[in-house]
């Protein structure tokens, strides 16, 4: 029982002229907490997909609780919670929750695990009436019903209002503590940063960057201020130590990024000065996810 | 929310089979009771010709009318539910996901495939019921029941494969159109409301071919009292088989 519960080397999968997922690795620890974060079109479903066994790759080995993600013999032990949909148009949510209990041996029960979920007043709705935050939710518990040891949730909280986000975050968090392994994508950072063990972002199906969240964000601090946008600054450049590096990522907003010391701060107010303008919102913090995403993809992500 | 710890404590493993099957079977005709539209296609149209083709002479038939009309009723509600209902509503289960969502738990392969077919048996159990009682009603005098169940069950199965077959393969709304096509053009000139014999000759024989003829033309020999002939069983059969084939290889999940 000491293998991993996902282990991903070098998988790629093509739709036609498109590669979906370009050489992925990952590896989610069993009883660990897993993020694939990227933005639209990274390749994050895609990859769930075929850990699901719902997708064969082109290339590259995976293996889900030890064995081919293809196996009829894995389905019992995962839960999939797909990225939208995963009911039928006139179904009842007691229903098709019931539906899917029934293919398990020992389910949670479905009446709590509706109303764990707000759903006991939605019980009768017909699926296709249901608010999309509701049919996001039953998505969950079915992926849940089953006492799975692996959940793979394809973004979970897309379309959440912030109390039922916070649930999932609270079900993430119970499923962690019991020992369940869960792999989740989200465009989130805060989501991954607050959920995940590791955090693996990925984008135009490559992995960028991998590690914990906190290893993702203290390989240096972030010196940020405002001020008139289209500075020149190699004069800036030329003041700090050498490990430190200055941008502009959007106009107006400045960011030094490396070992921000006394010194740093003294020598970019110094400089400011120089310019004759004042920097506004100067604060010295710990890198967030968003800053590591910016740096590696020069883009943002949307959230 | 927090949780008593141990509430998720894994504990994995597939349902008993046959309460699989039953909870399965069970939603999937539920859901096909249920559904206005469907309820239209399977039973209001064919009590509809039911009672119009027997009361009103449209069409030349052998009198007592019912008797030749019964027959034909019950090969179309077959065809509505089995086929068209069952493509329409696999088209867009797909698109919703079901297959995908059903896939991915422990119900296996076989026992999806198994669900649909008991829920499509069951759907047209009550078919036939319903046909029945009415055309009692109207006068019906059958014979040779036990034929008739067992067409009936052999139909639905053959039916069904070509449902699956249109259904698992083509975008949803495609589906809904070319079923409703196929429901049309097999219900006027496939040898349901036409008896093949009564058709052109040359039409006659590619008719004969055709699985509807050939559920109408057993139907109704069964009903009267007779055997229905080899052939209705081999039509039968190697459509539903040549159908069950295909649908394996071109049925997709989403
Ligand atoms: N079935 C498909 N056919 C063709 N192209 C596809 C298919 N599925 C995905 N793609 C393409 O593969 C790429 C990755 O898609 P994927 O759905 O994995 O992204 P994602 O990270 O899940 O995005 P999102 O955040 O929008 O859900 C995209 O360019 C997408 O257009
Ligand atoms: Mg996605």
């Amino acid at each position: 029982m000491s293998e991993s519960a996902v282990e991903v080397a070098d998988v790629v999968k093509r739709f036609g002229p498109t590669t979906a997922v370009a050489g992925v690795d990952l590896s989610l620890p069993r009883g660990q907490v897993l993020a694939l974060l990227g933005p639209n079109g990274a390749g994050k479903t895609t990859t769930v997909e075929m850990c699901a066994g719902f997708l064969r790759p082109d290339s590259g080995s995976l293996r889900v609780l030890g064995m081919d993600p293809m196996s009829a013999a894995l389905r019992p032990r995962v839960g999939v919670m797909p990225q939208g949909g995963g009911a039928y148009p006139g179904v009842r949510a007691a229903e098709m929750l019931r539906l899917v209990a029934a293919c398990a041996r020992d389910p949670l029960d479905p009446p709590w695990l509706l109303d764990v979920l707000g759903l006991s007043g939605a019980a009768r709705t017909p699926y296709k009436r249901l608010s999309g935050g509701q049919q996001q939710r039953l998505s969950l518990a079915c992926a849940l019903v089953g006492r799975p040891e692996l959940v793979f949730m394809d973004e979970p909280t897309a379309g959440l209002d912030p109390q039922a986000r916070r649930l999932v975050w609270d079900l993430v968090s119970a499923l962690r503590a019991d020992g369940v392994s869960v792999l989740l994508t989200t465009h989130l950072m805060d989501e991954a940063e607050a959920l995940a063990d590791r955090v693996v972002i990925i984008d135009g199906g490559r992995v960028v960057a991998e590690g914990t969240p906190a290893a993702l964000t203290t390989e240096g601090q972030m010196l940020r201020f405002r001020t008139r946008p289209g500075l020149d600054l190699t004069l800036l450049s030329a003041a700090l130590p050498e490990s430190c590096v200055v941008a502009e990522p959007s106009p107006g907003a400045y960011l030094v990024s490396g070992e921000v010391d006394p010194q740093v701060v003294s020598a970019v107010t110094a400089w400011c000065a120089q310019q004759g303008v004042l920097a506004e919102e100067l604060r010295v913090g710990r890198r967030s996810l968003e800053d590591v995403f910016l740096e590696l993809t020069g883009r943002e992500l949307r959230s | 929310m927090t949780f008593p710890s141990g509430t998720f404590t894994p504990a994995p493993g597939a349902g008993r089979p046959l309460r699989m099957l039953w909870v399965h079977a069970r939603t999937e005709a539920t859901l096909t009771l249920r559904n206005g539209e469907q309820v239209l296609l399977t039973l209001l149209i064919p009590l509809a010709l039911l009672i119009g083709l027997t009361l009103v002479p449209v069409i030349a038939l052998p009198s007592p009318r019912v008797d030749a009309v019964t027959p034909r009723v019950l090969a179309l509600a077959v065809l509505s539910s089995a086929f068209t209902g069952q493509a329409i509503a696999l088209g867009f289960d797909r698109r919703y996901g079901v297959l995908k969502r059903l896939a991915a738990t422990a119900l296996p392969r076989w026992l999806l495939v198994l669900g649909r077919v008991v829920a499509g048996l069951v759907v047209v159990a009550v078919q036939a019921v319903v046909i029945s009682v009415v055309a009692l009603l109207l006068g019906w005098s059958p014979s040779g029941l036990l034929w008739m169940v067992a067409l009936l069950a052999l139909g639905t199965l053959c039916f069904g494969a070509l449902g699956v077959l249109l259904g698992g393969a083509l975008k949803a709304e495609v589906v809904l159109a070319l079923a409703n096509v196929v429901w049309f053009v097999l219900l006027l000139a496939g040898g349901i409301v036409v008896a093949t014999a009564d058709l052109p000759s040359g039409m006659a024989s590619v008719v004969a071919l055709l699985p509807s003829a050939a559920l109408t033309d057993g139907l109704t020999t069964a009903l009267s009292g007779g055997v229905p002939p080899l052939s209705v069983w081999v039509t039968l059969t190697a459509w539903g088989v040549g159908a069950g084939v295909l649908a394996t290889r071109t049925t997709r999940l989403t």
